[in-house]
């Protein structure tokens, strides 16, 4: 691909002023401003993450109390679950990229848009603002259990609210997305001819508006019984405790498939891309995802194995929670059919691809483990647990984040980052995020329970382990994100097409002018990863 | 360069079908919103059923029927509006509009006192009387506030939604070839008017 040498206004200079970026209703911006706030959550969020392994270097009180403890794992688990996760993918690339590969200029309600953004800056503000105001971050754990969030101190109303104001950012994000994806695609553009991150994003969007009211009411009804001093969960005034932990995980676990599926999206378009290749299994990939939002509905009883259920519900659960595997399996296979006889390049957004499967590989083992019912009842509430869904969370959709922000980076600035230093951060990454993690896995076979403070003395080698792979992991993402700010202020320009990708955000200028487009974008002849010959890049 | 270019598929234009579209999304999440409330009436229902018949004889069944009528016949005039809009009728449209608002109101009004009579008896979480109470009865008038109260802030944001249709209407950005927002405001307030077909049997009716 030539760089078009005519000159044109892109979408950072269309407009001037901070004005014009906090009221923008350009989807780009939006998806900008919110990448500045959620990478400086993750930011947050990860430093509470090195302080709490810090403490657990060795057994007993090494830098903080219990109670501060607990509040560092809660607002942990808030911040990047609410903050990060969940927003990462959808409100970043999904914004910024879905009205670009389906080649219109904007999201369907650009204005509503706005409001999303401004609901995450407002549940942002009621999170953080626990860390001033009331008795301290709340002391619950992300999940709020009833009865101890309805009788504990601590700010659990605040924080509550702001996963209620957090969630109606989301639908809303949800809703904008599914009414784009129906509406604004090209001409001639059908649903099979969508790239399979619209496909990926269509799926989390049903779940982001289907599921997110369900806990909306229930953080309501944990206000309620907080401010009135009535409740519905709490035993000693009749309620029922595991009827909360029902109404939690009705939305919390569909919500794993909101943090799961866009990042399956982002691997869909780095391997095809960078196998040159058709991606195998097109319809498989697309229906798979649906499929992972319809049964990840019926699945939220395998967190409460031990919570007190009947014997028949929780086998039933434990069906459908293998059943999930089976069209998560089918991505897998797809993906490496994908490459197998592509014109592989490796770059650094396919390493981040081939790490989120190699790690959501064994996020993904270990989860059956845990929906097995003779199995779990053993590592419940362990290190096991622990272990597991950060390889899925941050081994898998936060590598796939990482790996989107190398894969779309000259598209959104237009420029260049240095890959040599790209990859080096990658690898320290990848090696630090599995000596932190893998150890947890073992320990929680060992028996060692989650959110403990102190721990016995045989747990202590794997522990320091697990701290110093911390230790390299952040190392690697500072090095990565110290790279990536370098390349957007001073990195070479970058060609409108540096990957030789064909969906359609490719056609168009980097960075993109404020229109997206300047004349229709051509849809790929014969499907939308359609390769017209095999590319050699120049490198 | 060519700066007058326009994509055909912009998300600027406006687009009937995406607004209603995206409506209808929105009562999914109400629905849902109200459904995890319907959950855990069901849930208490069965494990209090003695307790939820006894409290539900201290509801007032004619302001409740009273309240229903009223709704069901508001939401005949916003239909009866949305149609009239579309044959060019403005002024029937705003009118019966105003209609569906006064409706609303009077509901609210029958509401004050329904729940004035609760206060005065003690039913009130909080209050001294209702400390009093057994498990179940409690559970029933926590339910019963919570769930008509979110109701009645939807009769009221319903309310506010059509008086911006009539503005809409009065400043001619609701026009009869392009009536989806009333359409819209429709949609959301049989939703209101829906919920309460259900809210009115579940805590008056069921004995």
């Amino acid at each position: 691909m030539t760089v078009d040498a005519l000159p044109y206004t892109d979408f950072y200079k269309a407009k001037k002023g901070i004005w014009s970026w906090l009221f923008t209703l350009d989807h780009k911006r939006i998806a900008l401003l919110y990448l500045y706030a959620i990478i400086s959550f993750f930011l947050v969020g990860a430093t509470l993450g090195i302080l709490m392994r810090l403490e657990l270097f060795q057994p007993g009180k090494d830098i903080i109390e219990p109670q501060t403890y607990n509040q560092i794992f809660t607002l942990h688990g808030v911040i990047m679950i609410f903050l990060f996760i969940i927003p990462s993918i959808p409100a970043i690339f999904g914004n910024f990229l879905l009205p670009l590969i389906l080649g219109t200029d904007d999201v369907a309600f650009p204005k509503l848009n706005l409001l999303s953004f401004y609901l995450y800056v407002l549940g942002a503000l009621f999170a953080l603002s626990t860390l001033i105001f009331g008795d301290g971050p709340a002391d619950t754990g992300w999940t709020f259990y009833a009865p101890y969030s309805v009788k504990t101190g601590t700010n659990v109303t605040m924080s509550v609210l702001a996963a209620f104001i957090l969630g109606f950012s989301s639908i809303l994000t949800g809703l904008n997305f599914i009414v784009t994806i129906h509406r604004l695609r090209t001409p001639g553009m059908g649903f099979n001819q969508m790239p399979l991150f619209s496909w990926a994003l269509y799926a989390t969007s049903w779940i982001q508006v289907l599921a997110t009211p369900v806990i909306g009411i229930t953080l309501l009804m944990i206000v309620a019984e907080r401010v009135f001093g009535i409740g519905l969960f709490d035993p000693s005034i009749g309620g029922d405790p595991i009827l909360y932990q029902h109404l939690f995980w009705i939305y919390s676990h569909p919500a794993v498939y909101i943090m799961a599926l866009p990042a399956m999206g982002v691997v869909s378009e780095i391997i095809p891309t960078f196998a040159q290749r058709t991606i195998f299994g097109y319809k498989a990939i697309a229906y798979s995802s649906m499929a992972i939002a319809f049964i990840g509905y019926f699945v939220w009883g395998h967190h409460m194995f031990t919570s007190g259920m009947s014997g028949p519900a929780a086998i039933i659960f434990s069906i459908l929670t293998f059943l999930v595997a089976i069209p998560t399996s089918i991505k897998v296979f797809n993906w490496l059919a994908t490459l197998y006889k592509g014109s592989i390049v490796i770059d650094t957004p396919l390493l981040y691809a081939l790490a989120f499967i190699f790690n959501f590989l064994i996020g993904g083992l270990t989860g059956l483990l845990l929906g097995a019912l003779a199995a779990d009842v053993h590592v419940h509430d362990t290190y096991f647990v622990v272990g597991h869904f950060h390889y899925v969370m941050f081994g898998g959709t936060g590598f796939a984040f990482f790996g989107a922000l190398h894969y779309w980076f000259p598209k959104i600035w237009g420029r260049m980052y240095n890959k040599k230093v790209a990859n080096t951060a990658f690898a320290i990454f990848l090696i630090g995020f599995n000596i932190l993690y893998f150890p947890m896995l073992i320990l929680g076979i060992m028996g060692m329970p989650r959110r403990y403070y102190d721990y016995l003395p045989e747990f202590t080698s794997l522990n320091q382990i697990s701290t110093v792979g911390s230790w390299i992991t952040v190392t690697g993402i500072i090095l990565m994100l110290i790279n990536l700010i370098v390349a957007a202020r001073k990195g070479e320009k970058a060609p409108d097409n540096p990957w030789n990708g064909i969906t359609l955000e490719w056609q168009t200028k980097s960075p993109p002018p404020l229109e997206n487009f300047d004349k229709m974008p051509q849809i790929p002849e014969g499907g939308p990863y359609n390769f017209p010959n095999a590319y050699k890049h120049k490198h | 360069m060519d700066h007058t270019f326009h994509l055909p598929n912009s998300g600027h234009n406006f687009d009937a079908k995406s607004s209603k579209l995206g409506m209808w999304l929105f009562l999914y999440t109400e629905l849902l919103l109200f459904g995890g409330l319907f959950l855990v009436y069901m849930v208490y229902r069965e494990l209090n059923s003695e307790a939820f018949l006894l409290a539900s004889f201290k509801l007032n069944v004619w302001m409740g029927t009273f309240n229903t009528v009223l709704l069901i016949t508001s939401s005949m005039t916003i239909a009866m509006s949305i149609t009239a809009l579309q044959k060019g009728n403005k002024k029937l449209s705003v009118n019966l509009m105003w209609l569906t608002i006064i409706a609303a109101l009077g509901f609210l009004v029958v509401k004050y006192f329904e729940w004035g009579a609760k206060f005065e008896h003690g039913l009130v979480p909080g209050m001294e009387h209702y400390d009093t109470l057994p498990m179940g009865e409690r559970l029933y008038f926590y339910l019963y506030f919570f769930m008509t109260g979110l109701h009645g802030l939807h009769v009221i944001i319903g309310a506010i939604f059509i008086l911006f249709v009539i503005r809409g209407v009065n400043k001619g950005t609701v026009t009869p070839e392009r009536y989806s927002l009333s359409e819209n405001a429709g949609l959301y307030w049989h939703l209101v008017d829906l919920v309460w077909i259900y809210l009115f049997p579940l805590f008056y009716l069921i004995h």
